[in-house]
């Protein structure tokens, strides 16, 4: 146990023959075999997640684990723009790393422990993340990449009276709050949050145990649910995906995403690419992260090029597919500030021609958190 | 309606008269997953044999689909691209994707047979 399992350079997953059992088709995803759909397909397993409950193995994602006290935060905050000083145990915090630019390395989800915090990382960032981080560590800093745990995201309107059934408290949670539980003589942490829109857990197991805890879920009803529908929900719910939606060249200003950095950090800086967010947030962005929604049926999938209505290019597409409980076509991009007022009608050039457009509000569905 | 004809592109078509109608396969579908849009052409395009000729485009990715004989389309099926789900129900019959006028019957011998596509498919999975 501990090492993930390598055949052939690809990494698989704790759980790779159950979902093969399951009738996955795989693809390489950041290194890792992944499910992208099980029998059901994307459709029917989007639906399930927001009707019932879904579960994703999301255990290529990286578990980062730092511990550390006074000198941990301060070193963390250079490039992290959240509160951390203030964050309190057992609480977590969308943010991201940054460069020296203001540049979005990785967004992640960032937890304090009693030990310190645990981060959690995109899977095909996870590396790179770390390399970048250390620099910011002394050596008196504990850190690890924990590849003992399996996670799972356990998510949908059925998850909380499930999950409750195994593991009782977990109702207690709050969105964006986690703890300890006892399972199976185990200990595992279990936050709720997730990347669907809907309500829903996100469970840190260990390798051993994951398997019998996703049989539980499965005897429940509990659907597994692959990279496909976690794309159309996430996109739905106008939750961003790392590599498409923003990357280095991006900062949180443009990914409209300023909600995410610590009002506190914001006029005290003192974090990576500061004095150019700093002035971004008093003048604006040249260009802006939206929603769109297409007229008609017509799908305007990642690089589509947008224009004006008078014309001018203004942009493009940075993910695109159809949502299946908007049930529509729905996308996300960047617009020059200008043309990024809901309502906007733009143009997308599919194919050569040009569809109809318009700027629409996020999240295209809305979510129903636990607060 | 003469017996199906496949091509390697995961296209079927059938012959009445001079008329072929053209579809995707129930193997193309299912290598697709669930469809959500659909382009057919419009009545009076010329199309040659191999080319481009309709849209399909899954939750996954957009594919085109070309034309597996020459001619001029008399009609695209707007009842797929109203539903295009409905393509995932019945891709061999009422979800055709458009019928053309022919030129050549002759160029229908380069196809599959049924028992060749299906060991076609099985030979080339993906």
């Amino acid at each position: 146990m501990g090492q993930k399992r390598v055949i052939m350079g690809v990494q698989k997953t704790a759980l790779y023959d159950l979902h093969k059992s399951l009738g996955a088709k795989f693809v390489p995803f950041a290194g890792y075999e992944m499910p992208i759909q099980y029998k059901d397909g994307i459709v029917k397993e989007h639906i399930s997640t927001r009707t019932h409950a879904g579960f994703f193995d999301v255990s290529h994602m990286g578990q980062f684990f730092l511990e550390g006290e006074k000198k941990l935060v301060e070193a963390l905050e250079k490039i992290i723009p959240s509160d951390l000083k203030s964050l309190k145990v057992n609480h977590s915090k969308y943010s991201f790393l940054l460069n020296d630019n203001g540049g979005i390395i990785d967004d992640l989800i960032i937890t304090k422990t009693n030990k310190g915090f645990c981060i959690i990382l995109n899977a095909a960032c996870k590396e790179n993340d770390i390399k970048h981080i250390s620099k910011f560590l002394d050596k008196n800093h504990k850190y690890y990449l924990n590849n003992d745990l399996s996670l799972i995201a356990l998510q949908g309107p059925k998850s909380v009276e499930i999950l409750e059934k195994l593991i009782q408290g977990v109702s207690k949670l709050k969105f964006m709050t986690g703890n300890n539980f006892n399972y199976d003589s185990e200990s595992l942490y279990i936050t709720r949050s997730g990347y669907t829109g809907e309500d829903g857990f996100e469970i840190s197991i260990s390798n051993k145990k994951v398997k019998k805890l996703i049989d539980f879920l499965i005897d429940n009803g509990v659907k597994p649910i692959g990279l496909g529908a976690r794309d159309t929900l996430r996109l739905e719910a106008g939750l961003c995906l790392y590599g498409h939606d923003l990357n280095e060249k991006i900062n949180p200003i443009e990914a409209n995403l300023k909600w995410a950095i610590a009002k506190k950090r914001k006029d005290a800086g003192g974090f990576n690419g500061w004095s150019k967010i700093k002035n971004l947030l008093t003048n604006g962005s040249e260009k802006i992260r939206i929603g769109i929604k297409p007229e008609g049926k017509v799908i305007a999938r990642e690089n589509t090029k947008i224009f004006s209505s008078n014309g001018e290019e203004i942009g493009f597409v940075t993910s695109g597919t159809f949502g299946p409980s908007v049930n529509g076509p729905v996308a996300m991009g960047y617009v020059k500030s200008k043309f990024s007022e809901i309502g906007t009608s733009i143009q997308l050039e599919v194919r050569g021609k040009k569809y109809g457009g318009k700027v629409s509000e996020l999240p295209f569905y809305k979510k129903s958190y636990v607060k | 309606m003469s017996e199906k004809k496949f091509s390697k592109k995961h296209e079927w078509v059938s012959l009445e008269g001079d008329i072929a109608t053209v579809g995707i396969t129930k193997h193309a579908t299912e290598m697709l997953g669930d469809i959500v849009f659909v382009e057919v052409p419009d009545a009076g395009k010329s199309i040659e044999k191999e080319g481009q000729a309709a849209v399909v485009e899954s939750t996954k990715a957009a594919s085109d689909v070309y034309s597996p004989i020459s001619g001029e389309v008399t009609e695209g099926n707007k009842a797929i691209a109203d539903d295009p789900s409905s393509v995932n129900g019945d891709p061999e019959g009422a979800s055709w994707f458009f019928k053309l006028k022919i030129k050549d019957k002759g160029e229908l011998d380069s196809l599959m047979s049924k028992d060749e596509y299906d060991k076609f498919c099985k030979e080339n999975p993906n």
